[in-house]
């Protein structure tokens, strides 16, 4: 029913006449929220390219590309991410996983352009207006995450309870545990590249994510036949780059890999990895040496058919890995279930065998179709300042050696071990389990030329040495051993103001006015190793062709200039474990290319 | 001259065909009697892109079939093949108008498969969004109704406070439209500083509008005479066509998901369902400027009662691999048109393993608009369909 109220009420409308409009003048002007999420922007030196963007995006509107001026390089792939606006959905997922915080978006919303080309562009590269804004949408805060950046711990002894024990210290990962922290990967393959064995670290922790580990166990044996050994002492150049640890914990990709070869008992390896037959093909390869990279080559070309025989000349097989690395970071079970798999393809390792005074490299070539040799580096190098002819000046690969074949070590009450790398924390804390064992306390100093933070040395390494009771004293170099009638008293050091020039090439420098005395009655040096190769002897030296640092010339295939000799191992890269195992492979299709070829 | 008389619409039938059983009329094109008129999708009374196929006999509507299609893009069949992560840019453009119930009701459902609860504040925070998008829908909604009855003032003014709070959503959100905020696990930021002060403004600038508005367009013959009584839903249809909202609520039955089955933060807040009585466009209208009054009270009290800082995510799976224990849950929530649910079975794998969106248009704009559209003049026909309050896209999911 229409009342004369509902007539005249609609007229109300119109004291509008005299007001003034509400609409914005010029809308075009308006200066969009801070939060908004408008341009995209990339901090372009932060950017790792690592491609998470690229993995979330659901448009498929980003994709990594190569930039002018950005090399590829450890911990990053040189490309970087270019956003094309005909597909963008401004949903800043992108933003919200980037790993490094790089990415984000400003608040400019206006870009007017004739050519529809200029829309598809690569953020910081290509150079926009907005490019610094401080207004946009960024990640809203370090509680918001899309993914875990906390590190899954792995339970471990703690120093009270390690100290006089050589029991391994880290306890390995739970189910659960490792479930958890393989959900963490973004899967962007950065530690692939990093890798030198370029392992499939994605798809075995994508295996450990899917509890499928007879999965992981064949990937992981695709490109590293030493998975237990690798997953306790390998250096984890993969995990320094991991893109995940650039804003957080990187992932524990070392402690998953351990995870995995933990969980398969070695009854089982020859089913899982399908090795139970396979075809000999009549060939023989000699192997020197039964480290990292010996024992890869055989477990590669064992598997192509060959018969090798690797001649160890200690009584047990593993190298540096059993003489060099102490129990408490790598058990001798671990190492024997990797070597053990190895034997049981076939291999035969003959211990106490010295090749150059037990057997000939001529008659080896003789008896094998090659021959490989990574026999490491296990001279123990000196400083030379005075005072190191003394007895009680050790070397700490001898000492490290003699640990594993159950010789009694000269430990002393007070010891000061000259060294910053992994080696010489090692010695210092078998030596400071020792002096625990002896005498019920620790005193032992372990100096570097380096500072803390150039140490070459794991900084878990340096950590748990500190937790022992160790002392660790980085920025000194020594100038000579002081020894008072006849015995050692302490080492004189000198202020290191730098160790490396500008081209990063070795030359330290000293303040002279700045001087230390460490106490010790006696000392260990651990500055590094060096190569014997005296079995290379004859006509065989005279044809091997070295380079003016007296290494031998490999090609790619690791094959000497002599064509029957492969070398690898640290003699040509390292020193580590994981770069012996990649060369060691290398050299497998190598001598497999080569032998195919000679027929 | 009576003015009862003036808006009076002749009500003689006999010249109009009967009605069979099923309340149509049996048409023979042949005839020449009839009229066979497409209304949409291009007209800009219909409310988006679909299309109403009339049967006229002069200018009454003597039969009508919907045909929807028109913007159809596949919502549920994409997100079968993206991961869960993924499917949170996509699902809020289902609705365009109201995208935060899809945000809700997909992190809702992902949330309670993979049995994860969320920070205090950030439900308090989706309470607010919820209602926020409730007020804008409405505004936006109350141009349009005025709009298919020819009163273009009411729009710019609706629009001008929808806007209001468009702004609020920009500096909340990061986005006017598609806010893209209800993350699986929270949301994607608190309140900005000056947040409430802002809001308070709006709401003041809304209730002054609504003043206007209920004078202008509420108390006004035209609209009266073109709306009382016109699109009536007999309470009978409500459970039949399953009818939801203001369109049931309108009917007299108080059916409300915020107070039915209580979601997010609504058992603490004090409100009671808007109801009306007389199932017309008028009444459902007048339901729905009171329900966008009620939804001002609400974002105040709810301003009031929330705290201000804390978590707002609670931390998920990698969303890169998220996968979501096997099972299926429907979770609804009352949006501006009836209950909005998402339907969600996983397989336990990184992908769903399907999702169905309950959008009340569907059975608004579909069913039930071709049962009432019968009889009315094709003057009427969007502001009948407008009264429905039916958002095309969320039928073709």
């Amino acid at each position: 029913m229409a009342r004369i109220k509902d007539i005249l009420s609609p007229f109300t409308a119109w004291k509008n006449l005299v007001k003034e409009p509400v609409t914005i003048k010029e809308p075009l002007k308006r200066e969009a929220a801070p939060r908004y999420r408008g341009f995209h922007q990339n901090k372009i030196d932060e950017c790792i390219g690592c491609g998470t963007c690229e993995s979330i995006c659901q448009n498929a509107a980003i994709d990594l590309v190569p930039v002018e001026g950005i090399e590829t390089k450890d911990g990053d792939s040189g490309l970087r991410p270019r956003i094309d606006y005909g597909r963008c959905c401004w949903c800043a997922l992108c933003v919200d996983v980037c790993t490094t915080n790089s990415l984000s978006l400003s608040n400019h919303f206006k870009w007017v352009d004739n050519d529809p080309d200029v829309f598809r562009f690569i953020p910081g590269v290509d150079k926009k207006e907005w490019d610094n804004e401080e207004k946009g949408y960024r990640k809203p805060g370090p509680n918001y995450e899309l993914y875990s950046k906390d590190r899954v711990h792995m339970a471990e002894l703690k120093p009270e309870e390690r100290d006089k024990s050589f029991i391994e210290i880290v306890q390995g990962y739970s189910k659960e545990q490792a479930m958890l922290e393989a959900d963490r990967c973004v899967e962007c393959g950065i530690c692939v590249a990093t890798c030198p064995a370029h392992m499939g670290i994605p798809e075995y922790i994508r295996a450990v994510r899917n509890d499928d580990l007879n999965e992981g166990l064949r990937i992981l044996y695709d490109t590293n036949p030493l998975p237990e050994i690798c997953g306790r002492i390998c250096t984890h150049k993969c995990e320094t780059v991991c893109s995940v640890g650039s804003t957080g914990d990187p992932l524990s990709i070392r402690w998953l890999k351990r995870y995995i070869a933990d969980q398969q008992p070695a009854e089982d390896y020859k089913k899982i990895l399908e090795t139970e037959n396979i075809q000999k093909n009549g060939k023989r390869v000699a192997i020197i040496g039964s480290g990292p990279s010996g024992l890869s080559a055989a477990h590669y070309l064992a598997l192509m058919g060959y018969e090798c025989v690797i001649f160890e000349k200690l009584p047990e097989a593993g190298g540096m890995m059993r003489y060099g690395i102490p129990e408490y970071r790598l058990p001798y079970d671990a190492l024997d279930k990797d070597v053990k798999y190895i034997e049981s393809l076939g291999v035969e390792i003959r211990y106490n065998q010295t090749v150059g005074k037990d057997i000939t490299l001529d008659q080896l070539n003789k008896d094998f179709d090659a021959v490989f040799a990574g026999t490491g580096l296990h001279l123990g190098r000196s400083t030379r300042i005075p005072g190191t002819d003394h007895a009680d000046v050790y070397q700490a690969v001898d000492l490290l050696r003699d640990v594993t074949l159950g010789k009694e070590l000269p430990v002393m009450q007070k010891i000061v071990v000259i060294g910053g790398g992994n080696v010489a924390m090692d010695i210092t804390r078998t030596l400071a389990r020792l002096q625990n064992q002896k005498f019920g306390k620790v005193s032992i100093i372990a100096t570097s030329l380096e500072s803390e933070d150039e140490m070459p040395a794991d900084r878990e390494e340096i950590a748990e040495a500190r937790e022992e009771g160790a002392q660790v004293i980085p920025g000194w170099g020594p100038t000579s051993i002081k020894i008072v009638d006849g015995k050692i008293v302490g080492l004189n050091v000198v202020k290191c103001t730098s160790v490396f020039d500008e081209e990063r090439k070795f030359s330290p420098k000293f303040d002279e006015s700045e001087t230390n005395f460490f106490e010790g009655d006696m000392v260990v040096e651990s500055i590094g190793q060096g190569m014997d190769l005296s079995y290379i002897s004859g006509e065989i030296k005279d044809n091997l062709k070295l380079d003016p640092r007296g290494r031998i010339v490999v090609d790619k295939y690791y094959q000497s200039s002599i064509e029957w000799l492969f070398v690898g191992g640290d003699i040509i890269k390292g020193p580590d474990v994981i770069n012996g195992i990649a060369n060691g492979h290398k050299a497998a299709i190598g001598i497999d290319r080569y032998l195919n070829s000679k027929q | 001259m009576n003015i009862r008389n003036l808006f009076k619409i002749a009500e003689d039938r006999s010249q109009y065909p009967p009605l069979n059983s099923q309340g149509k009329i049996d048409v023979d094109l042949t005839s020449h009697k009839y009229l066979k008129m497409w209304h949409g999708p291009q007209h800009p009374g219909i409310t988006g892109n679909m299309s109403l196929e009339l049967t006229l006999l002069g200018d009454e509507i003597m039969d009508c079939e919907t045909h929807v299609g028109y913007l159809h893009r596949g919502f549920e069949k994409l997100m079968e093949r993206r991961k869960y992560i993924q499917c949170f840019p996509i699902v809020c453009r289902i609705t365009v108008p109201e995208p935060d119930y899809n945000e809700y009701c997909f992190a809702a459902a992902l949330e309670e498969l993979s049995g994860i609860e969320i920070p205090e504040t950030a439900v308090w925070i989706r309470t607010l969004v919820l209602e926020m998008a409730r007020l804008q829908s409405y505004l936006m909604w109350m141009g349009g109704q005025a709009g298919a009855f020819g009163m273009g003032v009411i729009g710019q003014w609706a629009n001008y406070c929808r806007d209001l709070v468009l702004d609020r959503f920009e500096e909340l959100t990061g986005g006017r439209i598609y806010h893209m905020y209800i993350i699986p696990g929270g949301v994607r930021g608190l309140l900005p500083d000056g947040f409430e002060g802002r809001m308070e403004e709006t709401l003041k600038t809304i209730e002054k509008y609504m003043v206007d508005i209920e004078k202008v367009m509420f108390n006004n013959a035209v609209f009266k005479k073109r709306s009382v009584g016109m699109g009536y839903i007999d309470p009978s249809w409500i459970n039949q066509f399953g009818i939801t909202g203001p369109n049931a609520r309108g009917a007299g039955v108080p059916r409300d998901v915020r107070k039915d089955y209580p979601y997010l933060k609504y058992p603490e807040l004090d409100f009671e369902p808007v109801v009306g009585k007389d199932s017309d466009i008028y009444t459902r209208a007048d339901v729905r400027r009171r329900d966008l009054l009620l939804s001002v009270d609400l974002i105040r009290q709810i301003l009031s009662k929330m705290p201000k800082d804390g978590d707002f995510k609670a931390p998920t799976p990698n969303v890169l691999h998220w996968k979501v224990a096997p099972g299926e849950t429907y979770i609804r929530s009352e949006c501006t048109r009836g209950e909005f649910g998402y339907y969600m079975v996983s397989d336990g794998t990184e992908y769903p393993r399907r999702i169905n969106v309950r959008g009340p248009s569907y059975t608004h704009a579909v069913a039930l608009l071709e049962k009432m559209i019968i009889n009315a003049n094709l003057a009427d026909v969007a502001g009948l369909m407008t009264s429905l309050h039916t958002y095309p896209p969320e039928i073709e999911r």
